[in-house]
């Protein structure tokens, strides 16, 4: 890569990054994805499960053949990817430093850059959090469903989010045993249906209890379940043991903004998308002038809402380097937006809804960076 | 939310009720049976029916309507529901015993003639079922389509199969 | 243990094994995949232990920023195993020294 031949820089080869390249090489712009990992897609090919939504969303595809999909799409418009690339800065005057897998130091110069970095699993604290077998359930899904590994033969899950569900199910299919999935609140998270795929195999989902404390020599051998009253505190005397020997945490996600932070785009807290997160306009651009966010970067969702924010930062991205009038750009915006709204609706996207509105809130008007 | 599903992660009597289909309509034929009661976005399940008999339409968080009277149990939607929440039950035959389609995603798949026990939405074995047809085309992408037959008393209880000594459905 | 046969992602197609030495001991491991899950497929979790009280540890995160799965690879010290691509022949050593070790040092 050359310092000067990028018109826009992508930090992130997962669903929203490879959206968002696919949109403005589409659109004419020369673009350059970066991502530190040796595979491209993210977390998209460990998901093998079929997709939700409509047509318009490749509703009934497999996660991993929507990735294939995606690759094939940014290889056909000419935007390039360029693996075991660590962007470890971006600078206020937006030089983006990068090390490449091959050991060499570049600061690029693109007229625009779009983070796509997502989010990463949150931690749980526990007696025995720490041992070996202790993992989040996201390595659990990257084990099993891309390295074909079982890390053990009977797992507890701790969470009822459509990511402990759905890592249940696969552990499952991989011929793997789930002894117990594990909730606080007093009701499930995710999708009742991914609860129903579950239930009907026979795994025990137990709302209103937590992992008390997990046992083991060098390894997990066993754990502690009890349970919660009202209040979350633990009720005396309803411990039960069971052998298990992995522990799949399943508690959420957090944005992963530093670099977004550290370019001077605005942040708010929205507990409900993650935590810290920076906001944006209708364009997906930050208060930093030519900096873009999608993913979960700019709040926790899923995969479809993802590529549908990637598109949207690709395009804007693009007419602001005049690759697109503004009236097709429009169009084209209006046709994502229709979708990216459709995903947010019901009794789970509704919400999500009202919390990205207070972000965009937050982030139009004048650009004070 | 539905309470038992959201507390216990599987549908009760009561949220049954909408979705089961009449006992005059099970005698007849084959008939789908769509088990999806929250209002996610999602349709491919009407764009799956070669009669028309699922309807979603705007927005499509609206739940899955089904004309039973339209329904052929062809069961194609069974396999294209993303959240495997479609099964298709026949209690027209003669006799005590009826059918039950179900989407089935583990391996290895079941046998024709097999032997299998009948597992209710909470896992709990209900009861023996036998194995008749076993379907996995290429359109189903990995989601075979298992017809097992049951006593005609657990065709709107039974949910999922299991085989001894094998990786559970 | 290895998942040879998946109902969505198919039999695993067999290929020759790759070995690599984790502490003296050959292990095989499939071409291309990371460290940390060829150890794991071995009927291994414990990958390391801590510097001050010799605890253990193994993968948490998966993806490459916990750190947890750190191993010296062919004599360099704190390689991220559950990202870093097996090759035939490499040296894995488990780093830190449990608190047995330690007393009869």
């Amino acid at each position: 890569m050359t310092q000067s031949d990028t018109d826009i820089i992508v930090i992130g080869a997962g669903p929203a990054g490879l959206s968002a390249a696919a949109e403005a090489a589409r659109l004419g712009a020369a673009v350059l994805v970066l991502d530190e990992n040796d595979r491209p897609g993210g977390q998209l090919f460990k998901q093998i499960h079929k997709f939700f939504g409509s047509k318009d969303h490749r509703a009934g595809v497999r996660g991993y053949a929507i990735g294939d999909s995606l690759l094939a799409e940014t290889a056909r418009l000419g935007a390039r990817i360029e693996l075991g690339a660590v962007v470890y800065a971006i600078y206020p005057d937006r030089r983006v430093a990068v090390i490449t897998a091959d050991q060499r130091r570049l600061l690029l110069t693109p007229k625009k850059i779009i983070l796509a970095t997502g989010a990463s699993e949150n931690a749980l604290a526990f007696p025995g959090c720490t041992l070996p077998g202790v993992m989040s359930a996201g390595a659990v899904q990257t084990m099993v469903n891309l390295h074909r590994v079982l890390p053990a033969d009977k797992t507890l899950m701790v969470g009822s989010g459509n990511v402990g569900l759905i890592v249940s199910y696969q552990i499952r299919q991989a011929g793997g045993k789930v002894a117990a999935l594990v909730e606080a609140a007093p009701v499930i998270g995710g999708y009742g249906v991914h609860a129903a795929k579950i239930s009907r195999l026979g795994v025990p989902i137990l709302t209103g209890h937590t992992v008390k404390c997990v046992h083991g020599t060098d390894r997990v051998e066993g754990a502690t379940l009890v349970a919660l009253d009202d209040k979350f505190r633990a009720v005396p005397g309803s411990e039960r043991d069971i052998e298990i020997g992995c522990v799949a945490i399943a508690v959420g996600l957090t944005p992963l903004a530093e670099l977004a932070l550290m370019c001077g785009c605005g942040f708010t807290y929205i507990p409900k998308l993650g935590g810290h997160l920076p906001v944006h306009d209708d364009n997906m651009e930050t208060t930093a002038a030519g900096i873009y966010v999608a993913g979960d970067i700019t709040g926790v969702e899923e995969a479809s809402s993802a590529m549908e924010e990637g598109r949207l930062a690709g395009i804007a991205a693009a007419e602001a380097l005049g690759r697109v009038a503004p009236s097709e750009a429009a169009a084209l915006k209006q046709a994502v937006w229709a979708r990216l709204n459709a995903l947010r609706t019901g009794r789970f996207g509704q919400a999500r809804r009202d919390a990205k509105e207070r972000i965009t809130a937050e982030g139009r008007g004048a650009h004070v960076v | 939310m539905s309470s038992n599903l959201a507390i216990c992660g599987y549908l009760s009597a009561d949220e049954l009720a909408a979705c089961l289909p009449a006992p005059e309509r099970m005698a007849k034929g084959p008939v789908a049976v769509i088990e999806c009661v929250q209002d996610i976005p999602c349709n491919p399940c009407e764009e799956a029916c070669p009669v028309r008999a699922i309807t979603v339409g705007l927005p499509i968080t609206s739940l899955p309507v089904l004309d039973a009277a339209k329904c052929i149990g062809c069961g194609v939607c069974i396999a294209r529901c993303p959240g495997l929440a479609i099964f298709v039950v026949d209690g027209s035959r003669p006799g005590d015993e009826g059918t039950i389609q179900l989407p089935y995603e583990a391996w290895p798949l079941p046998e024709p003639g097999e032997s299998v026990h009948a597992l209710d939405r909470a896992g709990r074995r209900v009861g023996t079922g036998t194995v008749e047809k076993v379907l996995s085309a290429k359109a189903q992408d990995h989601t075979a389509v298992v017809t097992v037959r049951v006593s005609k008393q657990l065709l709107n209880t039974v949910r999922a199969i299991s085989v001894e000594g094998r990786a559970e459905a | 243990m290895r998942i040879l046969r998946h109902p969505i992602l198919g039999n695993l197609d067999e290929q020759p094994p790759v070995f690599i030495e984790v502490d003296g001991e050959l292990i095989p491991a499939r071409e291309g995949e990371p460290i940390a899950a060829a150890i794991i497929a071995a009927g291994r979790l414990k990958l390391r232990h801590t510097r001050k009280s010799g605890e253990p540890r193994g993968v948490f995160c998966g993806i490459g920023r916990c750190t947890d799965c750190v191993m010296t690879v062919d004599g360099q010290a704190n390689v991220r195993t559950c990202v870093t691509p097996v090759k035939a022949g490499m040296k894995i050593v488990t780093q830190g020294a449990s608190p047995e070790r330690e007393a009869q040092e």
